[in-house]
């Protein structure tokens, strides 16, 4: 069984967001990168199931070098090989493009990532990819188990979960608990410095999309405190000063 | 050349949810000089169906093929593009939802479409198309320059607030040929809560924290979202242990609400819960802490025992 998992590289999630030129670029400057959380998910199920049923793990990313350390520590988690499309990630529509691209040169049986990016939170690049394949797309999956060529997968739905089968290959976006986030051994991370990472010029250059400018979320009013044996008045005030009940 | 809206049903009504994305469509089709068209899929009678009118909608096309009466992202996309490509639709708009974000990005492939994710907002058109949506979950808008021929818009909830009038729409049959690869997949089951209000569609929601101390004192949260008829919500660690099912934990890696009411009861506020919740119109932050980040975000504040306070506004919100 051959897996590709994507992966992105984004801002830890603790991170205070904030822009430069004018509001028209993201301020790296102090901010930590790291693997997408949801990634993460997707990664760590991927090497399970390396180890339950043998399968190659390949990393993905669409990124420039200091991508790097992000694919470097998805190496040492314990995928086999990574490929980097040396490209920026303008928008989902080229990060799918590359993803088919590579699948349509080497077919994988299950093409996993995270539901979304915690940038961008687009939530857009499996579904593109399986368009561009011409294979199923689930997200978000919450449990994948596979037997043969079924795939069986718990997919979160509102206000519930339901249960799926169905035949390789798909594209999967993944949640939490498909697997326990996976921490890199010292072994781990000496391995990972000698397995292949193949870089890759971009295929095609569409982007149907650009950011023009970013802009700050108003801050709240100050905030208005009640004494707890004066509770009910909350109610009142939610009804005739913020009219929202 | 008809703006698309897709409308979504619950149990053979319109969501709230698709009645203002339906209305955001109408709005995009008067700036544009034209019309909206709504495509409704699944089971639905003709009435109901007419209402898309009440939101601005002239016509309804329904796709009504028993295949398509258990929602299925693959299918309703296909048949969503087919709807656009009878009625020239440059835009289509759909409300954010489990449905409606698995259509929007086969929609995209598709069509080739430029897609913006989390939209809050009208388009702007006086130079291009470019659109506000939401970031950094929450933490940040993008202002959207879509330059594909087709655009989706992706709308959050309580993007527009909706004006209803008393027009209906016509409704047409619509019936495209069906794809049998976009049934590939094989739902053996289904566990969904019945009765209760769903967190993403929700006005109001009451959420609570590793305050509550276990699974077992939820009654007083479950009560006072009853007398609201709100939905109920949880923190990312009450999730984790399993305390409340997950399709309830709001936050960073979880569910993003909008609401015009969040109240959160023994929730410290860690800024990836912040992020979940952000968007709400009004958060009450009621904690024993009075150093708890979240009253920092909050409008209204309680310092205060949960155990004690959420029986309280239980009992003043029964008393209106």
């Amino acid at each position: 069984m051959k897996i590709l998992v994507c992966v992105t590289s984004v801002p830890d999630t603790t991170t205070k967001i904030t822009f430069t030129d004018n509001n028209t670029k993201f301020n790296k400057a102090g901010v930590q990168f790291i693997t997408g959380p949801y990634d993460d998910y997707a990664l760590a199920r991927a090497v399970e199931l390396k180890e339950k049923l043998g399968a190659s793990v390949t990393v993905f990313n669409v990124g420039e070098a200091d991508a790097e350390p992000v694919i470097r520590k998805c190496l040492a988690i314990g995928a086999d090989d990574a490929i980097r499309v040396n490209a920026e990630p303008i928008d989902a529509y080229f990060v799918a493009e590359q993803i088919a691209a590579v699948a349509k040169e080497t077919p994988y049986d299950l093409i996993l990532m995270g539901r979304e990016s915690i940038d961008y939170n687009g939530g857009q690049v499996h579904g593109i990819v399986g368009e561009m394949l011409g294979i199923p797309s689930i997200s978000p999956v919450m449990k994948l188990d596979v037997e043969g060529t079924t795939a069986k997968m718990t997919r979160e739905i509102e206000g519930g979960k339901e249960d799926i089968e169905a035949q390789l290959p798909l594209v999967l976006g993944c949640q939490e608990p498909i697997a326990e986030w996976k921490i890199p051994n010292m072994r781990g991370i000496m391995t990972a410095r000698t397995k292949p990472l193949k870089i890759v010029q971009p295929a095609g250059q569409d982007s149907l999309t650009a950011v023009a400018n970013y802009e700050m979320p108003a801050p709240r009013g100050a905030v208005k405190m009640i004494p707890a044996d004066e509770a009910e008045t909350l109610i009142k005030l939610l009804r005739t000063e913020a009219k929202v009940i | 050349m008809s703006v698309l809206i897709f409308a979504e049903l619950d149990e053979g009504k319109l969501k709230k949810s698709s009645q203002e994305a339906i209305f955001y469509g109408s709005k995009v089709a008067g700036m544009m000089g034209t019309s909206a068209t709504a495509v409704v899929i699944g089971a639905a009678d003709q009435g109901e169906l007419a209402t898309a009118g009440r939101f601005g909608a002239t016509k309804v096309l329904h796709a009504a093929d028993g295949k398509l009466n258990e929602p299925n992202g693959m299918a309703y996309a296909s048949v969503v593009a087919a709807a656009a490509q009878q009625e020239g639709a440059k835009v289509v708009v759909l409300a954010k939802s489990s449905l409606g974000d698995a259509m929007a990005a086969r929609l995209a492939g598709k069509l080739k479409a430029g897609l913006a994710p989390n939209v809050i907002e009208l388009p702007d058109m006086s130079s291009g198309f470019r659109v506000k949506t939401s970031i950094y979950t929450g933490k940040a808008f993008a202002f959207n320059e879509l330059k594909a021929d087709v655009k989706i818009l992706a709308i959050k909830k309580n993007t527009i607030a909706t004006e209803e009038t008393d027009a209906t729409a016509t409704v047409e049959n619509f019936a495209p040929s069906l794809n049998d690869a976009d049934f590939a997949l094989r739902v053996t089951n289904t566990e969904k809560a019945t009765g209760d209000v769903l967190l993403p569609e929700a006005d109001l929601v009451v959420s609570a924290g590793r305050g509550l101390k276990g699974p077992e004192n939820w009654g007083i949260v479950e009560d006072l979202a009853k007398a609201l008829h709100a939905a109920t919500a949880c923190s990312k660690p009450v999730s984790d242990l399993d305390w409340r099912p997950h399709h309830e934990h709001v936050g960073q890696t979880g569910i993003k609400v909008s609401p015009n009411l969040y109240i959160a009861a023994g929730i410290s506020g860690a800024i990836q819960h912040l992020a979940g919740v952000n968007s709400s119109k009004v958060i009450v932050v009621i904690n024993k802490d009075p150093d708890a980040p979240f009253f920092k975000s909050a409008d209204y504040g309680i310092v205060g025992d949960v155990f004690e306070v959420l029986p309280k506004l239980t009992k003043a919100v029964q008393a209106l």
